[in-house]
């Protein structure tokens, strides 16, 4: 068999997993990455719902799996220019390094939805006011309490920041931000016993295999209070203590609370490069503005410019468990389409 | 006199209950359909601040054709909008407490 090559856009747990597959089935892959260094945004998680698994455990898999020798790792390497010549694409990279591939596999993932663009919430105005991503990295610190400079006695958790919101243009649910609220409920209760944890939901979407069941145990277990409404606003008070509003819809009563620190959940939203790579490999895109694939059921992994695939949250929302099923599925197809 | 006296139902009678109102309203507001009842509107709202009025509540009840705490309830709305700007479905709440109030009123409910 004619060795064949495959460019792999994006290092996440999409492109590293499908790399590793290529690999194993004889190819050879150059694994694109934009930043410093592969990972993506495992690196920025402390531990995994819905068991809490060390972020770390999964990097380090990753990591072994893509030390092959038919995988070349390139960080800090944008792609600026596709060509395509008849089966073939040549890609021109930063410092003009050129590739020429006979598949590409899209994996750019996803970003973080920007808090701040919901500043009635008031994130980077109020110090009290962080995102799950900030708390992740609060969560790596030995000593959580002593990470804030006043006692927080009280905490909420906001769902839905830059989801299922038209007021940001995202229409679309980010899907992991429940399960992740409730994980990191019960991480703060574990670390800070004494604090009140309330979570301010729409609904509740525990849609994965254990997901219910963390729900029970930040109940039963913990005490953490579920009150089904959307705030609508946070402000300080006079004696600079952060105060928020939600209906309880439970209660059919306008609710407010003091809190000491208040964690919005933001949502994923498509990467920023996701455009560009767009227009480069005339890729379509959907009405959430994440990649559309060529048939959802079928050919989920495909999109509709030939010898072009695509796998995770470059597609929508979703979770690592799909992400890596994604991108093995992927690469399946690609081996297919190589080697008919 | 006797001891005993007739009262209403408690329950949303949905096949007694008359929804000709519930749909004029919506042919002329129809993005109330895309509610989800997350009740930010009612947290933000003043007139919800200070009495009993919930407009989530009342968008609920006017969806089952349930009209006689509305015809009371919607004369508190100081129509200032802040509802709609808070509203995650993009519903345009306050045009819809406008013509509730205009079909209720030209449906000879004289309470507002």
């Amino acid at each position: 068999m004619q060795t064949k090559t495959i460019a792999i856009i994006g290092a996440g747990p999409a492109g590293m997993e499908a790399s590793a597959s290529l690999a194993k089935l004889g190819h050879q892959v150059v694994l694109i990455e934009k930043k410093a260094s592969t990972g993506g945004h495992l690196n920025n998680w402390h531990h995994l719902f819905p068991d809490r698994r060390p972020a770390k455990e999964l990097l380090q898999k990753l990591k072994q799996e893509v030390n092959h020798s038919n995988i070349e790792v390139m960080v800090n390497t944008a792609v600026h220019e596709v060509k395509q010549n008849d089966y073939r694409y040549e890609l021109v990279l930063s410092e003009k390094n050129v590739i020429n591939a006979n598949a590409v596999l899209i994996t750019t993932g996803f970003e973080l939805f920007d808090a701040a663009k919901k500043e009635e919430y008031g994130y980077g105005i109020y110090n009290q006011v962080i995102t799950n991503s900030d708390l992740e990295q609060l969560f790596q610190a030995d000593n959580l309490a002593a990470q804030f400079k006043k006692p927080v006695k009280r905490v909420a958790f906001v769902h839905c920041v830059g989801s299922r919101d038209a007021k940001v243009n995202n229409h679309y649910c980010s899907k992991v931000c429940c399960v992740t609220a409730v994980k990191q409920s019960i991480e703060f209760k574990e670390r800070m016993p004494e604090t009140e944890v309330f979570c301010f939901y729409m609904d509740m979407r525990m849609f994965g295999p254990y997901y219910e069941e963390l729900y029970r145990e930040a109940q039963e277990k913990w005490g953490i209070v579920f009150i089904r409404g959307k705030i609508s606003e946070a402000s300080q008070t006079r004696d600079g203590s952060l105060q928020i509003k939600a209906e309880d819809t439970l209660a059919s009563k306008p609710l407010r609370m003091n809190t000491d620190l208040l964690v919005l959940m933001a949502g994923m939203v498509p990467a920023e490069g996701n455009e560009h790579i767009s227009r480069q490999f005339k890729l379509a895109i959907g009405d959430n503005r994440f990649f559309k694939s060529k048939d959802n059921h079928f050919d989920n992994q495909l999109s509709d410019t030939p010898g072009v695939f695509l796998a995770g949250a470059c597609l929508a929302p979703m979770n690592i468990t799909d992400t890596i099923s994604q991108a093995r599925a992927a690469a399946l197809r690609i081996h297919e389409y190589l080697t008919n | 006199m006797w001891g005993y006296k007739i009262i209403t139902t408690n329950q949303i009678d949905y096949d007694k209950n008359n929804r000709a109102i519930r749909n004029k309203i919506l042919a002329l507001e129809p993005s109330l359909r895309i509610c989800i009842a997350c009740g930010a509107c009612t947290a933000t709202c003043t007139a919800g601040n200070l009495t009993p009025f919930n407009i989530r509540r009342m968008n609920v009840l006017l969806q089952r054709g349930e009209y006689d705490d509305l015809k009371s309830e919607l004369g508190k709305c100081m129509l200032c909008g802040k509802c709609t700007l808070v509203c995650p479905r993009g519903v345009n709440l306050r045009n819809l407490i406008l013509k509730t109030r205009e079909t209720l009123l030209n449906d000879e409910c004289h309470v507002l």
